[in-house]
């Protein structure tokens, strides 16, 4: 860890003009932010705490939804008695991630701030284009078990932690976010991190300074919902795949399905292709096998994690069939 | 009255620790202590050409930097030496890297902070030199270990093994491999090094005292009444903790340069390197058995990673030597040498591995004879060692076998796998044997009397969490006829009398009956007439020929029901069970919790350890706990261990044997076999995640 100055502003335009400066960095919960910090990957010269910033608002909005601030712990998320009821998959997908403490201290926003995880990554001495671009990705024909198969690219193949993140992405949330500008837009949870492509180093299309003040969920989805995470350990681990799903059926008919996949690619992976094939589609067994093979269709995966590509398809077929027999 | 030893009463030094009282090495504080960062080896094999320090060593608040160009002269290594924990372990002492992760440079400043900014500043230019990283690659050049451990040696033959096995009528032959696997002890490793006059004091967090002491005085070149050595709490070693890693030595070379006590806490990260680790290995098992179950050879084979830098070789075959009756038998126990840290013992040694290949392939043979697991080793049931060819002390594995397939419901469980369901769960139930060898050494204890009412214990014993405070209180009080809080336990200082620490399950034991001895010395003074008060006897305890005349084991039986998710492969444990037979117990509850502690190795064993090496670097990359798993509270619903009666009057005066250690002894395997009665898969390479289960369902349902 290396030296850096600290400040904890009370308003959103300090905090943003801040940690726009160079090597700026926001902390709020801290939680990967210092792991990273302690191990010499993230070598921030300032840190903006945005604790005391009036962002830990959670009611409803006036389309029906729900909005959560960013400083919202993700422990008050998912016991929050309207998220259990309308958002069940936000729920399922927070109490799935880390532990109890460490839901205490992330947040909201942070735990979208995740850094991708990789081996590779946490160890400043090895190749990765993530840390040092274009110094290569040690992954690429090493320890890749955990690694993408999905949008991955020749320069990196790491995957995004987050399970919230994917549970945000089937429930199509809006992420805000303050410029140091001032300016405020909203864009789609799904526009928030990006695929590594030729520039691993950004795991999300935020500029420097830009702070994610609050996440929007729309109002509630018609339909089931359920977050599956299959993990090497029953409980504090990452996804070795997981899948969010909404399905809405009528009278054994699919009327309307939302997916998103965890643990396959650098973000939340939505497989489009397969939410396509469903609409319209009998709730049956034999569509969601189908859907489940067009979701994982053009899977790239490394020597050592295939079995991701079986894995992922088996996970939403049957995520989907269990939840067809729930009824409704 | 009944007896105080046995009894399952709270841990004596628990409200210590609870509290926060209780001061492990890295809590320790000392006026105007500095904080040592280590700089670790980015290259598996090569020399160091250059090191480049200057913005470290002019960083602020920075107080040293210490490289093998500047590092005060130490004893050199002995490889090979009789006790491997007690010779000099010099560091940063060449150029030369033997391992990726190794030292190479110390820095040392007025906070850790600093320390540790310092050390990420520190560049190292490496010459490389080519590695052999990968067991497989080096296994043309096995060779036989010129020391094999505990005395045994690395072959064992008898009858003509490959004659019978190719007569008999059901065969296994089968290749199972088990990965590197960490301590992952809770607490770090820790010291601090402070010199007065002269003398150096280390505190610091290990299992034997007397090894350490040996160690880091000879590594200084410190005559040892020069050097005391203090661990009076230690946060779990497993075996990691054997050995003096350079935390200790770079703490006391730095302290003594600056003139000021020096602690150094090694991280998460560098634990996987700098320490210890158990090898990974490739075992063949071979086994035939007649129609009824009866074997007729047995043979089981082991290759095993050691260092360049070092020889060890896990005694993996030695129990396969005296767990079942047949009359072909071989075994051997080959290493090779590869350039990764130097493995060291981990907990069991030997057994822990060699039973998740023997008693996974023991419950193939029964499936291929359609016997029940349990009836098959009944059926070979030994009348005395089978090698050895001398009685056993005691030998209860018959009991614990029926007592434990009674109360875990073993009659419930389904032959077919794949048969029993619980929702989206395949449910399966798996056993295995558990053997642990029991050994006694040399030890010495000295017991006071304050007054008339309470006694003093001290010995340089060490308690790795284990229940030693408590389990010597309750010996020393039954002897002396006081109440347990009247006995104060001292242990972990280099100054008390010597003992052979924790390690090996001899802790208990040894030091044990010498403390039996101390306090009936004492006794026997008292009832001559001597004044109490200040009152002082010394106890010894060496073992006898009884060691030699018997054969001397703890046994056990375990029960898994396991969990397959039929979609995923995901294998959770439902419920575990071990019924154990280990002497006379010493404290009902601290030994249930090292059985129970035990078991749930063996469900980290079988599910999920595993140290990745990437040869392409020559290291661990699993180098965290967010990586190297192992089993969490959700992993291990219901898990629990039971003890029988029993007292090995061959073993030691109290009649007691190890329990730290049995409860891992094929409680994985047991783990795999149920994996396998569940859902069909049998999986011979460890750890059993569900990429290696799910071709199984693929199989299965499609």
């Amino acid at each position: 860890m290396r030296p850096f100055t600290f400040e904890r502003p009370t308003s959103i335009a300090a905090a943003t003009l801040a940690a726009s400066q160079l090597g700026g960095k926001f902390i709020a919960g801290g939680t990967n932010l210092l792991d990273l910090m302690k191990v010499d990957v993230e070598r921030p010269t300032s840190l903006v705490d945005i604790s005391a910033l009036p962002l830990r608002d959670f009611g409803a909005t006036a389309e029906g939804g729900l909005r959560i601030g960013a400083l919202v712990s993700n422990t008050d998320i998912a016991s929050d008695n309207r998220i259990r009821e309308a958002y069940p998959v936000l729920a399922e997908a927070l109490l799935n991630g880390a532990s109890a403490q460490l839901r205490n201290q992330a947040t909201a926003g942070g735990n979208l701030m995740q850094r991708t995880r990789c081996p590779y990554f946490y160890d400043v001495f090895m190749p990765c284009n993530k840390r040092q671009p274009g110094s290569g990705c040690s992954a690429i024909g090493g320890y890749s078990r955990l690694h993408a198969i999905l949008g991955a690219s020749r320069d990196c193949i790491a995957v995004h932690p987050s399970d919230m993140a994917v549970a945000l992405t089937a429930l199509q949330a809006e992420i805000e976010v303050h410029a140091p500008s001032g300016v405020v837009r909203t864009l789609p949870i799904c526009a928030l991190h990006r695929l590594p492509d030729e520039t691993p180093d950004h795991d999300t299309s935020l500029a420097p300074g830009e702070l994610i003040s609050a996440i929007i969920l729309p109002p509630p989805a018609r339909g089931k919902q359920a977050y599956r995470k299959v993990r090497d350990r029953a409980s504090f681990a990452f996804a070795v795949v997981s899948v969010a799903a909404i399905l809405d059926c009528s009278s054994r008919t699919v009327r309307d399905v939302r997916l998103a996949l965890g643990g396959v690619a650098h973000k939340p992976w939505q497989p489009r292709a397969a939410e396509r094939a469903l609409v319209g589609a009998p709730a049956s067994g034999a569509s969601f096998e189908a859907a489940a093979r067009a979701a994982v269709a053009g899977a790239e995966p490394q020597p050592g994690n295939q079995f991701k590509i079986d894995l992922a398809r088996r996970l939403i077929a049957r995520t989907l069939t269990d939840l067809a027999a729930r009824g409704g | 009255m009944d007896s105080i030893i046995g009894q399952g009463i709270d841990r004596i030094d628990g409200r210590a620790k609870i509290t926060g009282a209780a001061a492990y090495a890295a809590d320790k504080r000392a006026p105007d202590m500095a904080h040592g960062a280590i700089v670790t080896a980015t290259i598996a094999r090569g020399r160091i050409t250059s090191i480049e320090s200057t913005t470290a060593r002019n960083t602020l608040g920075v107080l040293m930097v210490m490289t093998h160009e500047n590092a005060p002269r130490q004893a050199p290594f002995q490889a090979r030496a009789d006790d491997r924990h007690a010779r000099p372990k010099p560091q940063l002492a060449s150029d030369e890297v033997q391992h990726f992760g190794a030292p190479v440079a110390l820095v040392v400043a007025e906070t850790p902070e600093a320390a540790r900014a310092a050390a990420d500043s520190v560049t190292v230019v490496y010459e490389k030199s080519a590695g052999v990283f990968e067991l497989g690659d080096a296994s043309r050049d096995a060779y036989d270990p010129l020391k094999a451990s505990e005395g045994e040696s690395s072959d064992s033959h008898i009858g003509a093994v490959d004659a019978a096995f190719d007569a008999a009528r059901t065969r296994i032959d089968a290749i199972y491999t088990t990965p590197y696997q960490c301590h992952a002890m809770m607490e770090p490793h820790a010291s601090l090094a402070s010199w007065q006059n002269g003398k150096l004091t280390v505190w610091s967090s290990l299992q034997l005292i007397e090894s350490a002491h040996k160690s880091i005085a000879d590594t200084l070149l410190l005559e040892p009444d020069h050097v005391e050595v203090i661990s009076e709490y230690v946060g779990g070693g497993f075996g990691g903790k054997l050995p003096v890693h350079a935390d200790a030595i770079l703490a006391a070379l730095a302290a003594r340069e600056l003139g000021r006590p020096v602690r150094i806490v090694l991280t998460r990260q560098q634990m996987f390197h700098v320490t210890t680790h158990r090898p990974a290995s490739i075992q063949r098992v071979r086994l035939g058995a007649d129609a009824d179950g009866t074997l007729t050879s047995i043979a089981h084979q082991s290759l095993s990673q050691s260092a360049r830098a070092d020889e060890f070789s896990e005694p993996i075959v030695n129990a396969t030597r005296s767990l079942y009756a047949a009359p072909n038998r071989l075994t051997s126990q080959r290493i090779a040498t590869l350039d990764l840290p130097v493995p060291d013992s981990m907990r069991a040694p030997g057994e822990a591995i060699g039973l998740l290949a023997l008693e996974q392939a023991m419950d193939e043979l029964a499936v291929a004879l359609d016997m029940d697991p349990i009836a098959l080793r009944l059926r070979n049931e030994p009348e005395q060692d089978p090698e050895k060819r001398v009685p056993f002390s005691t030998r209860a594995l018959v009991p614990c076998l029926t007592e434990g397939a009674r109360r875990f419901g073993w009659d419930r469980r389904r032959k077919q796998p794949g048969t029993t369901r619980d929702g989206r769960w395949l449910v399966g139930m798996g056993m295995a044997a558990a053997i642990r060898g029991n050994f006694l050494r040399k030890a010495s204890a000295r017991v006071t009397l304050k007054s008339a009412r309470r006694a003093v214990v001290e010995m340089d014993m060490t308690d790795i969490g284990t229940g030693s405070y408590t389990v010597l209180a309750q010996i020393a009080a039954e002897v002396l006829g006081l109440p347990v809080e009247n006995i104060e336990v001292r242990l972990g200082h280099s100054g008390y009398p010597d003992t052979p620490g924790s390690g090996g399950s001899f802790g208990a034991s040894s030091c044990g009956a010498a403390l039996h001895d101390a306090c009936t010395k004492l006794k026997a003074r008292l009832a001559a007439g001597e004044g109490a008060q200040g009152l002082s006897a010394e106890g010894h305890v060496t073992p006898g020929e009884d060691y030699k005349k018997y054969s001397q084991f703890a046994y056990g039986a375990h029960f898994a029901e396991v969990g397959v998710d039929e979609t995923t492969g995901e294998v959770r444990l439902r419920r575990m069970l071990g019924v154990f037979s280990a002497g006379r117990i010493l404290n009902a509850k601290t030994a249930r919790s090292q059985l129970i502690g035990g078991m749930i190795w063996g469900v980290g064993a079988a599910l999920e350890e595993e140290a990745v090496v990437d040869p392409r670097f020559g290291a661990f990359i699993t180098r965290d706990l967010a990586s190297y798993h192992v089993p969490v509270h959700a992993d291990v619903p219901d898990v629990d261990a039971i003890l029988l009666d029993e007292l090995d009057p061959h073993a030691n005066v109290l009649g007691s044997k190890g329990v730290g250690e049995l409860g891992i002894c094929g409680a994985g395997a047991a783990i795999a076999n149920a994996v396998y009665n569940a859902c069909g898969a049998r999986v011979r390479s460890y750890p059993i995640t569900l990429d290696k289960v799910l071709p199984t369902l693929l199989d299965r349902m499609e």
